[in-house]
Order: structure tokens, then C-alpha cells, then sequence
């Protein structure tokens, strides 16, 4: 089994990129599990055709021990599994911890047991790596690959480095390896090549570009992926290719974080010097 | 055993280098700013580096801020609900372990005391937050006991997940409306040790209690005692005695205390201050708000206690008290006289180490050298400078990131309830006949020169201090109770008394000497041999042979 973990920056389209991967992941024949490390516990709604399930910290606040693995596990799109780990309103108590407690409860329940048969678990995992908790799908090998979501947006590529850091971090005690960047479209001049150049720098790759397109937008109003809502449009396909290069990724390897210094001049180099 | 001779036996300086020996350099460098050998320079006090973190590594003797705030300042109150906010074990830890008594004189003789009260916070608490279940445990406090006050402690967890304690705290309060709810934002990690958590406290219950109490005082000599903890029934003493002389203590603060003394405290016409660094800063508050002055006292060994008792009569300027007072003196001391007497012949010349406290280890000194012993070593746990090098330190005292950490109030002068107690010119007056009002001279000045002042001691250096200077007693806490009695010397426990006490005023000097006749006389400690150390090497036949 592959154990992989999506970050990226707040609103660059983590959830959705992820979403739809798996669903191109589970045409391929694939058994997919998804693990919503938000929360808001959004992250399998387009797998699932809604926010209809209840989360692993909820199910654990009212069941107290006595929860089973299909409690918390919900069958979605292409014979997946989604499991969101939830937690506490904004403000209150402490999301991080919420994470390692479902994660740790997914593992004792056996989620990621032989006998599940599962090819992939992904973590899709909140905004950047703010403490311990967000940290633990990359801690003690839960997640072995990370893909960074980042665009060619200046914020985008500067979290992808801080993520980075993480990662180095616990690739020096662990197992995680970066697989590489997944360039979300923004229509950022240049976005491709730029992407490109911060990968290299980085010592990874842009493991695929997805353009922008609205098909996006309409697939998420119907809560489906867009595999789902229509097969046959070229964005479909577009999902389609990210997930094979995914399936067939073979380079991993331990970041090299840029200095803040570096990083600004790749954006002058290509963005606003080149525009 | 001459005590001149005892000490020439050792040099401080090569103590000093022993003690240092096994550090890696930079620790080496740190301890040696807080090992202190203390000599007499011209009109100045040695400086000492004090109340700055532990290094990492080290086994230190002191506490947590919650342990200081729960544990020391509220735990002796007998009618204020301690409710812990926390894991259960914070509370359970922290729960009847200071030998705190209690006459439980409050209204309606309530003595919650005895009650360890926790919101026992489970995962699911930390992760969706902890505040609906310490309403609720508020609420369940309230149906049970209907208390005058209920108290609320943060312990670590709630401060990384960010409760609001005081919030639900004024919710509950307005909600009961006859109950004074309150919090203590004195999570363990806050300080450098417990005496940040004392402040939190004392904060507290000045913002929150103090002043608000409606009953009329208005018996003749009223005073707060301040920072006396009744361990062992200290204060049980101390107030037989001071009503003997006619002496009112309004509040204590805090041992065997009640809600509504605190609350009456502004009425006091005098504080007087036991423990220097738990709560002078409390002193000075009830001065700028109030217009109480205050002065130092002391009650633990008898002519202390006699010296203190003449400073307050002193202040009163009353001759009746005045006689009164010396009258007790001289009813009370003879027979204290005569004890020490008993005892001196097999005490004198025996030598003790102390560290306790940011007071205890100055004030036990009086009753060893009632006792003709000789102080060899002694330092705090959890002291600043000013409580071993005087107060007159306090404006040059470096503030760090730590101490910025714990609040500092501002008072101003009680629209309302300010009254100087003294016009400037008595207060001038008393200054000149020798009362010292606002001072402390601290621990180094009543030591010995060529004595040894070690700021928060560890586990290694105690065992190698003991090691080398081989004392008749060491004086600390429970945490190195056992290894020093493996040592081979007595230890007497001077923050919970072992299972003594009282040790304060007249009938606790009493009690002392007797203890610490038995402790440094006994043979006991001469039969401590292990069998391989009197046999090293074992030998056995096989059954069958």
C-alpha cells in the first residue's frame, strides 16, 4: 500500500486536486482510502456526493469506546473508502490533536490492514504544516509520499517551501519522501515553467500541470468529481493523467527547502521580470 | 566537636569547585553565577543569580506554577471550593500534600479542604476544547457545597488549547449570583518555578476578594499576616499567641484561611510579612490601595517570635498593648528557656544545611542557632535576588522574558476605602526609633561568612554537598527526603514537617528543639550499612553439596 499525503496552501485546491485524482486512481482499478485531515471535514464530499458522514472524533466524542471501523469509514466514489477525522469548531480546543487521536483509531481499528486490500490511503491534509498534529500524517511513516499542490501565485510557491521544510524535517528521522509538485493552474504567466524551475530546486519534479478550467467549478455544484459528472470532458482526462503519473511515480526524494532569497528571485526571473 | 574547628575543615572555594566539577562548561559557568560564597565585602552584598531557568538536565528541587498557585497560596484556604481544570493527576497530585491545617472557622465551619475537585479532561476535552465540562463541573461544585467562592486552576493543557477559564468563570459567577467565581491562569510551564504561580495567585484573590468583604472590623489591633502557610499548625500558634497579646489577625494569608478574611482585609491597620517572597508584593498593593504599611516579621524561633511580637506593639504606640506583650514574653519564654536549655549541651556545635523555600531557609536559622548549631549551607528554591540580598536590590533587578511573563497589577489608592493608617510624620517618627517599615535584609547578611548560598539546588549537588561536608542535618523538601536518609544524615522536611509541627511561636520552638535533639543525637544512622558493605563479597554452597 502507498501511503500518501496532499498539502499545500489554503485554498489552492487541495481537496478538490485530491478528490478527483482518486476518482481517476479508482477507474484505474485502484483501492483508494481517503482520510480528511480538516476540521471542517469537507474533504470527501465529492466522493461521497455530500457531506453526509460523520466524523471520526465525533463518532469517537458519542460512541466513546465502543466504535467500529464502518462507523467511521464510508463507502464513496469507485469503490473508495472516505473517512473524515473532523474536529473542534474554529477557536476551540486543538485540531492538531484531533488528527493523531483518528489517525491512531483508524490504525487500531485496522483501517490500513492486509486484509483491506488497499492499494493507496491519502491524506488530505489542512492548509500548511502549522504544529505537531498537522505534522503527523509525514510523522512515524503514516504518509511515506507527499505531493505539494502549489500555482504559480507567490504565497502558493513560498508555503510549498515551507512545506518542504517539514518535510526534510522528518525525512531525516523517517520514511517520507517527496514525490513532487502538482501544479494547480492559476493562469499565472510563465506558471509552467516557473513551477518547473522551483521543482528542480527544490530536487523534485512538477509531476503534472492541471489547467484551470471551469468544468471544476461545475462538477463541485453537483458534489461530484469530475470523473463522475462527465467522463468524456477533457478536464476529466486531465485528473485521468495526473493520476497515472502518480501511479507510475518512481522519483522520491528528500527536499531541498530554498532560502527566502532564492525563492523571490525565482519569482522575479520568471514572473514579474519576464511579464 | 568545636564548631570553630568544624568549619576550618573546609574551604568553600574548593566545595565550590567540587560541586562544579562533573558539569559540562557552560553549565559550570551558569551554576557558578548561583553558588554563592558568602564574605563580607564593603557595604555591599555579594550578588547571586536567582529565579532564572533551570538548566535541562539538571534535577531540581522546585516546583511548577501550578503547584505554587494550587498547591501553596489556595490550598490552605478552608471555605474556597479548588477546582482543577486539567487531567486528573494535576489534581490528584496536588491534593492534601503541604500538611496545611485548618480550624474550619469559617461561617458555617466549612472545610473543603479535604476534597481534590477535577474536571478530569479526557482526548475528546483537549481536541473539542474543555469549557462546557468545566461549566459543568462548576455548576456540580455549586449544587454540592454552595460555596462563598469557587476557584478555578488552568493546568498545562488548557493553556495550549487555548480555554477561556476566566470567561466561563464570570459566566458562572453572575449566573449563581452569592457565589465568587474566579480563575488562575497558572499553567505549570509558565514560570521558571512556583514562584511565578504564588503571584498568579495572589493577583487573584487581591482583584478578586480582597476589599469586597461587608463586615465591620473594629476590634482595636488588627493586622494581616502575610505568607504564613499553617503547615503543622504554624499558625494555629502563632494566633494563640497574638490573641493572648491582644492582637487581631484579621487575615491570613493564606494558611487556615476563609473567604471572608481575605475579603475583610483592607481593614487591617498593619500587615506583617512572614514569607518575604510569596506575597511582599501583596504588601505593597494593600499599602498603595489602602494605606496599610507593613514591616517583616518573623515567628519561627523564640526570640524571634519575641521581637516580632515588641515590632508590632511597637507600631501600635500603645503602652497598654506594649505591656501586655511583654508580659506574654515573660510568661511564655522561660519555660521555652528552659527546653533549650536541655537540649543545647547535645545540639551545640552540630552543623545543618536548609534548602526550602524563598523564606524557610532563612528563618529556620534563628531556631539552629538557638539551638547552637552552625548553618554551613543553605539556599532557596524559588527565590529572587532581593530574598537573599535584601530588597534594596528590587530596582536593579534584570527583567527577563520570564518574569514579564507574570502579570504585575497596578493599583491605585481606593476612591472609597484608602486611609493612611499613619500620617507621614508618625511614619517618619517610628523610622527614626528604629522601625523598618517596606524592608527585608535577606538570607546572605544573617549568614556566616565563608558559608555556602546555592540558589535552586539540584539532586547531584545536594548528594555531593552531604558528601563533602558530611552535615548533622539537611533541611529541605520530600523530593530529597529519602536519598539524603540514604546518605546516612537525618533530614527534617521543612516545607511539609515530616509529621511534626508546630514549629512557629513559643510551644513550636519547643516542639523543634525536641525533634532536632532526636534527629542529630540519634545512633540510628550509624547502624545504615548494607550487607556489602560490611561483607563485600557473598559466599554459598549449593544445596546438594
Amino acid at each position: 500500500m502507498r501511503k500518501v499525503a496532499i498539502y499545500g496552501k489554503g485554498g489552492i485546491g487541495k481537496s478538490t486536486t485530491t478528490q478527483n485524482t482518486v476518482a481517476g486512481l479508482a477507474e484505474m482499478g485502484r483501492k483508494v482510502m481517503v482520510v480528511g485531515c480538516d476540521p471542517k471535514a469537507d474533504s470527501t464530499r465529492l466522493l461521497l456526493g455530500g457531506l453526509a458522514q460523520k466524523s471520526v472524533l465525533d463518532t469517537l466524542r458519542e460512541e466513546g469506546e465502543d466504535v467500529e471501523l464502518d462507523d467511521i469509514r464510508k463507502p464513496s466514489f469507485g469503490g473508495s473508502w472516505s473517512v473524515e477525522s473532523g474536529g473542534p469548531e474554529p477557536g476551540v480546543g486543538c485540531a492538531g490533536r484531533g488528527i493523531i487521536t483518528s489517525i491512531n483509531m483508524l490504525e487500531a481499528l485496522g483501517a490500513y490492514d492486509e486484509r483491506e486490500g488497499l492499494d493507496y490511503a491519502f491524506y488530505d491534509v489542512l492548509g500548511d504544516v502549522v504544529c505537531g498534529g498537522f505534522a503527523m500524517p509525514i510523522r512515524d511513516g503514516k504518509a511515506e509520499e507527499i505531493y505539494i499542490v502549489c500555482s504559480g501565485e507567490m504565497m502558493a510557491m513560498y508555503a510549498a517551501n515551507n512545506i518542504c521544510k517539514g518535510i526534510m524535517k522528518y525525512a531525516q528521522s523517517g520514511s517520507v519522501r517527496l514525490g513532487g509538485l502538482i501544479c494547480n493552474s492559476r493562469n499565472v504567466d510563465n506558471e509552467r515553467e516557473m513551477i518547473i524551475e522551483l521543482a528542480k530546486r527544490l530536487g523534485t519534479q512538477m509531476i503534472y500541470f492541471v489547467p484551470r478550467h471551469n468544468d471544476v467549478q461545475r462538477a463541485e455544484i453537483n458534489r461530484k468529481t469530475v470523473i463522475e459528472w462527465q467522463p468524456d470532458c477533457s478536464q476529466a482526462d486531465e485528473y485521468r493523467g495526473l493520476a497515472k503519473a502518480i501511479d507510475d511515480n518512481k522519483m522520491f526524494v528528500v527536499p531541498k527547502p530554498l532560502a527566502i532569497e532564492e525563492l523571490e528571485q525565482l519569482l522575479l526571473d520568471y514572473g514579474l521580470l519576464a511579464a | 566537636m568545636g564548631k570553630a574547628q568544624r568549619t576550618k575543615q573546609w574551604d568553600p572555594v574548593q566545595v565550590k569547585e567540587q560541586l562544579l566539577a562533573k558539569y559540562p562548561a557552560k553549565v559550570a559557568r551558569k551554576r557558578a553565577k548561583q553558588i554563592l560564597i558568602n564574605e563580607a565585602r564593603e557595604n555591599t552584598t555579594p550578588e547571586i543569580t536567582a529565579n532564572v531557568r533551570t538548566i535541562p538536565g539538571i534535577i531540581t528541587m522546585r516546583g511548577c506554577t501550578y503547584a505554587g498557585c494550587k498547591g501553596v497560596i489556595l490550598g490552605p484556604t478552608s471555605d474556597i471550593v479548588n477546582l482543577v481544570h486539567g487531567p486528573i493527576g494535576c489534581s490528584f497530585y496536588a491534593w492534601l500534600t503541604r500538611r496545611n491545617q485548618t480550624s474550619a472557622s469559617g461561617e458555617h465551619g466549612e472545610n473543603f479542604m479535604t476534597y481534590a475537585l477535577s474536571t478530569d479532561m479526557q482526548e475528546s476535552d483537549i481536541i473539542f476544547g474543555g469549557e462546557k465540562k468545566l461549566a459543568a463541573a462548576i455548576q456540580e461544585a455549586y449544587d454540592l457545597f454552595h460555596p462563598k467562592s469557587i476557584a478555578v486552576f488552568a493546568t498545562c493543557p488548557v493553556g495550549l488549547i487555548g480555554d477561556d477559564i476566566h470567561a466561563v468563570a464570570r459566566t458562572m459567577k453572575e449566573k449563581f449570583g452569592d457565589c465568587n467565581v474566579f480563575a488562575f491562569s497558572c499553567e505549570g510551564y509558565k514560570g521558571v518555578s512556583q514562584s511565578a504561580g504564588h503571584h498568579i495567585a495572589n493577583n487573584q484573590i487581591f482583584r478578586h476578594v480582597v476589599g469586597t468583604g461587608k463586615k465591620q472590623r473594629s476590634e482595636q489591633f488588627r493586622i494581616n499576616l502575610l505568607g504564613e502557610y499553617n503547615i503543622g499548625g504554624d499558625g494555629f500558634e502563632i494566633d494563640r499567641i497574638l490573641t493572648k497579646c491582644g492582637i487581631t489577625n484579621i487575615a491570613t494569608f493564606s494558611g487556615n484561611s476563609t473567604y471572608d478574611q481575605f475579603a475583610t482585609a483592607n481593614q487591617a491597620d498593619l500587615s506583617c510579612v512572614m514569607c518575604h517572597r510569596s506575597i511582599n508584593y501583596v504588601a505593597d498593593m494593600l499599602e498603595t490601595k489602602y494605606g496599610i504599611p507593613w514591616i517583616k516579621v518573623n515567628f519561627i524561633g523564640a526570640a524571634a517570635t519575641a521581637k516580632s511580637l515588641r515590632k508590632i506593639g511597637d507600631y501600635f504606640q500603645d503602652a497598654e498593648l506594649s505591656a501586655r506583650i511583654e508580659s506574654v514574653v515573660a510568661e511564655e519564654l522561660p519555660s521555652v528557656e528552659v527546653q533549650r536549655q536541655q537540649v543545647l549541651p547535645r545540639t551545640t556545635g552540630k552543623t545543618a544545611m536548609l534548602f526550602v523555600g524563598g523564606s524557610r531557609a532563612h528563618h529556620y536559622q534563628e531556631l539552629f542557632k538557638e539551638l547552637g548549631m552552625k548553618t554551613i549551607s543553605a539556599g532557596y528554591e524559588f527565590a529572587h535576588r532581593d530574598d537573599y540580598e535584601g530588597r534594596h536590590v528590587i530596582p536593579g533587578l534584570k527583567v527577563d522574558a520570564d518574569s514579564r511573563n507574570i502579570e504585575e497589577i497596578e493599583v491605585q489608592p481606593d476612591p472609597h476605602l484608602y486611609h493612611p493608617r499613619k500620617s507621614p510624620e508618625q511614619l517618619a517618627q517610628l523610622q527614626q526609633d528604629g522601625m523598618a517599615f517596606k524592608e527585608y535584609d535577606g538570607l546572605i547578611a544573617d549568614m556566616d561568612e565563608r558559608t555556602l548560598v546555592i540558589d535552586d539546588l539540584n539532586q547531584y549537588e545536594a548528594e555531593k554537598l552531604v558528601e563533602l561536608l558530611k552535615p548533622d542535618l539537611f533541611c529541605a523538601g520530600i523530593k530529597e527526603k529519602y536519598s539524603i536518609q540514604k546518605l546516612g544524615v537525618p533530614m527534617k522536611q521543612l516545607h511539609s514537617y515530616d509529621s511534626g509541627g508546630p514549629y512557629a511561636g513559643f510551644h513550636g520552638a519547643v516542639n523543634f528543639y525536641r525533634e532536632i535533639d532526636r534527629l542529630v543525637n540519634s545512633r540510628v544512622w550509624g547502624y545504615l550499612k548494607a550487607p556489602w558493605q560490611e561483607h563485600p563479597e557473598l559466599s554459598a554452597t549449593y544445596v546438594w553439596e
